[in-house]
């Protein structure tokens, strides 16, 4: 009994190396994904986040096609890694709608010059209010809706050239 | 250059390390004195190289040198001053080495101070830390090196996350880093101790102090952290069970116990493989709450904020020093000789329950805290454990755990009589009862926990004070003055977090400009909203005019502040403190109508919760003074708690 008792502590601390290294060769898990798959886009309106550029509101998602919704910011550098992606997308013929968080418009403008504009139109969200509804945590985000304006997924982080297909194979799945 | 003289201070330094694990291993060994004589220097050496390194990196913050990556990705040229010199811990490299210096200059602290230990355990001591330093010495030389430079040096820094923008938080983590280092020298006493047998009342004497200063810096860093948390996160509330929390507490709990089981070592020559075990687990826990913060394993919200390298280099290093350390101890402890016998009642059978809850406390923690994880392990799914379990599983044993400490000051060593210290127990026993007829007839509804912890509070508070009874105060010694502070403060705390859940007052409206609200006691009225613009910072700052009954009107001016870089919004509560409790204003965004969010709060001798936190600390200090005077005046061995 004493025996037992005296490893036991080195028992208890290998059970616990062998959970943690496991959490650490998965680390692609480790998100927070949205309430709000499978359920319909909150209802919100944006004004145009850039002058000349139409903003964005929930009603214009229900459109009948389904489509992309990326919450992006200037000032956020994955959102500069994605951008090719975004670009290859809109390219290819998929409606990408954006939502900018917390910008300005000299500064949206100079990310768009710089990076692209693969989108349809572009909401601000100056407050994060829309970002909090959707339960976005951060930037970029990007939603996958249907035609009638349901979340079908959710990607979070950067989309990678990796990503592509399976983004489009949800699109697909999404009509 | 800068750069470059402080990355090769850490070089040599770590080279030091290297010396000191193996001169202190052939050493211990082979017994030969010349080798033992060689391992102080070395380790005082080392840890003045060590601080070289360090100052290096303070001097690179403050002057902004940019062509430093690590300067540049947490520094600004606009920060205040006090900033520029905090970010240099307020990141994970500079954080690391802060650890490592801390580390060293402790090793050099044992190598020039501790003469009372028979010479091979401290050498062998010296190696442990040794040991321990160079794994921290390869995690930032090979995985996070602070010196890295930067090509081409960018015109302006990213600044420091804006939540740390705050004079608390730019000291907590220094305090509860000297905290962490204060128990890995106790851990690195255990396995001196160990290693040559020697687990005996010389090597408890020689780690208290470490022990006690260690719990010291934990209890001000937990204090100072949960203030941090109420007053800059702009919730509301003092503790939330978060793994960055949970992270300093266990260590705590852990320190706390091995505090105790120490002294009954080195007083009774009892506990010995308990007290050894205790300090291997207290050294674990803060090693895996900094695994926790530092692996970003549970905190992360996106998977590229994630550094698995960093993350599998700590935790290599946990599986070596703590499975290391706990294999030493399954192979060795069956040498330990047994302690002293004792009763079961008897200051050391208080003392031992005192352990066990403590330890079944820091259990449920541990649980509650790594559950997620195997969970999702386990199931793939994400869940996370909130204060329900927390409080429902811990609030009991802390309860019992404090009658204990009650009763454990007034019971005799080594034998006593149950009736006799019920007998010493009546009266807080008695005001125990008069404070549950009072706040049942005065307070009905008010939920079982709480009430529990205010009648708790009440009798410990008394009971605390019971080992001053009959003395002469003048010459009582100052570690017993200690010990009544410190068990004072943990019912002035209780007390506070009881009034607080019980009693507190919340109101959450959209109000518009003009608008009186109520809360608790108080009428509060937004007066203005207007932005303003801070050093590195914009914010909107509202004018709150608060009164209480037909008392005097007082203003109050929450913000709420948004840092361009990088881009955070940060909410400043406006706390007004009176004798008998906060009023918490937080002013949030505006509708598109015009209404302000305001979320108030009236909190009942909220206040008691820290005051009790300092107090404890504060005992803690006077025991640390009292030991530390006994110690250097060579008094007999004979002493108390």
């Amino acid at each position: 009994m004493r025996r037992l008792l005296i490893w036991l502590p080195l028992g208890m601390f290998l059970v616990f190396l062998v959970v943690f290294a496991g959490g650490l060769i998965k680390p692609e898990g480790r998100v927070i994904p949205s309430k709000l798959v499978g359920k319909p886009m909150p209802a919100f309106a944006l004004a145009p986040a850039l002058p000349g550029k139409p903003g964005l509101s929930s009603a214009e998602l229900a459109n009948g096609q389904p489509h992309l919704v990326n919450v992006f910011a200037s000032w956020c550098v994955p959102c500069i890694a994605e951008a090719p992606q975004l670009r290859q997308l809109a390219e290819a013929g998929v409606p990408v709608y954006g939502i900018a968080i917390r910008d300005r418009p000299e500064d949206l403008q100079r990310f768009i010059e710089r990076n692209g504009d693969p989108f349809r139109a572009i909401g601000g969200d100056p407050n994060s209010s829309v970002q909090i509804a959707l339960g976005s945590a951060g930037v970029p985000e990007t939603f996958i809706v249907d035609g009638k304006g349901i979340i079908r997924k959710q990607h979070i982080g950067a989309i990678n050239p990796e990503d592509v297909p399976g983004i489009m194979s949800a699109l697909g799945d999404a009509k | 250059m800068i750069a470059e003289a402080g990355l090769a201070a850490l070089w040599l330094a770590a080279a030091l390390a290297a010396l000191q694990l193996v001169l202190g291993w052939m050493g211990v060994s082979s017994q030969r004195t010349d080798l033992l004589a060689a391992v102080r220097p070395v380790a005082v050496v080392q840890a003045v190289l060590a601080g070289i390194s360090f100052v290096t990196l303070i001097w690179l913050f403050v002057t902004v040198d940019l062509s430093v990556a690590l300067v540049a990705a947490n520094n600004a040229s606009t920060k205040p001053l006090l900033y520029k010199f905090a970010g240099t811990w307020g990141n994970h490299e500079g954080s690391m080495l802060m650890w490592v210096t801390i580390l060293a200059v402790a090793g050099g602290a044992v190598a020039l101070f501790e003469r009372r230990l028979n010479e091979r355990t401290l050498i062998a001591t010296l190696s442990a830390q040794a040991a321990i330093g160079l794994g921290f010495y390869a995690f930032l030389l090979f995985a996070s090196n602070p010196f890295a430079r930067l090509n081409p040096a960018p015109a302006e820094g990213q600044g420091l996350n804006p939540l740390l923008q705050d004079p608390g938080l730019a000291f907590h983590p220094p305090t509860l880093y000297l905290g962490y280092v204060g128990l890995s020298v106790a851990f690195s006493f255990a396995v001196g101790a160990l290693v040559t047998r020697d687990v005996g009342a010389a090597f408890a004497r020689a780690m208290r102090p470490w022990v006690l200063g260690a719990w010291i810096l934990l209890t001000l860093g937990i204090t100072a952290g949960s203030y941090w948390a109420y007053y800059e996160l702009g919730w509301g509330g003092w503790w939330f069970w978060d793994p960055v929390e949970n992270a300093s507490l266990m260590p705590w709990l852990a320190a706390t116990a091995l505090l105790h089981s120490v002294t009954v070592l080195a007083t009774r020559e009892g506990l010995r493989a308990w007290t050894v075990m205790l300090a291997v687990v207290a050294f674990s826990m803060s090693m895996v709450g900094t695994f926790l913060v530092r692996s970003g394993i549970l905190t992360s919200v996106h998977a590229f904020a994630v550094d698995p390298r960093r993350g599998t280099f700590i935790l290599a290093l946990l599986a070596i020093y703590i499975g290391g350390a706990l294999a030493l101890f399954g192979f060795r402890v069956g040498t330990v000789r047994e302690g002293s016998r004792f009763d079961a009642v008897s200051r050391e059978g208080s003392l031992v329950i005192n352990n066990l809850l403590l330890s079944a406390i820091l259990g449920i923690v541990l649980v509650g805290t790594l559950y997620p994880l195997v969970a999702e392990a386990v199931t793939g799914e994400k869940l996370s454990v909130g204060p329900p379990y927390f409080n429902s599983a811990a609030g009991p044993l802390a309860l019992i755990l404090v009658a204990i400490m009650a009763a454990g000051p007034i019971m005799r060593w080594r034998r006593d009589d149950l009736k006799a210290t019920l007998t010493r127990l009546a009266g807080p026993m008695l005001l125990s009862a008069l404070v549950l007829l009072a706040v049942v007839l005065l307070a009905p509804g008010i939920g079982i926990l709480p009430l529990l912890g205010l009648v708790a509070a009440a009798g410990v508070g008394v009971a605390s004070i019971a080992p001053l009874w009959g003395r002469n105060l003048r010459r009582t010694p100052l570690y017993i003055w200690g010990m009544v502070v410190a068990h004072l403060g943990i019912a002035v705390s209780m007390a506070g977090m009881a009034a607080e859940s019980a009693f507190t007052r919340e109101t959450l409206v959209a109000g518009r400009i003009g608008e009186e609200h109520r809360v608790g006691p108080y009428s509060v009225r937004l007066d203005d909203v207007q932005p303003i613009a801070g050093p590195n910072y914009t914010a909107i700052e509202g004018t709150v005019v608060a009164r209480r009954g037909n008392g005097a009107p007082f203003t109050l001016h929450p913000q709420t502040r948004n840092f361009p870089s990088p881009q955070t919004e940060t909410n400043e509560a406006a706390i007004t403190t009176l004798l008998d409790g906060q009023l918490y204003v937080v002013v949030g965004r505006s509708d598109d109508e015009g209404r302000w969010q305001l979320r108030l709060w009236w909190k009942p001798f909220v206040t008691l919760i820290w005051l009790g936190g300092a107090l404890v600390a504060f005992g803690g200090l006077l025991s640390l003074i009292g030991r530390v005077r006994r110690e250097m005046r060579h008094a007999p061995p004979r002493e108390t708690i």
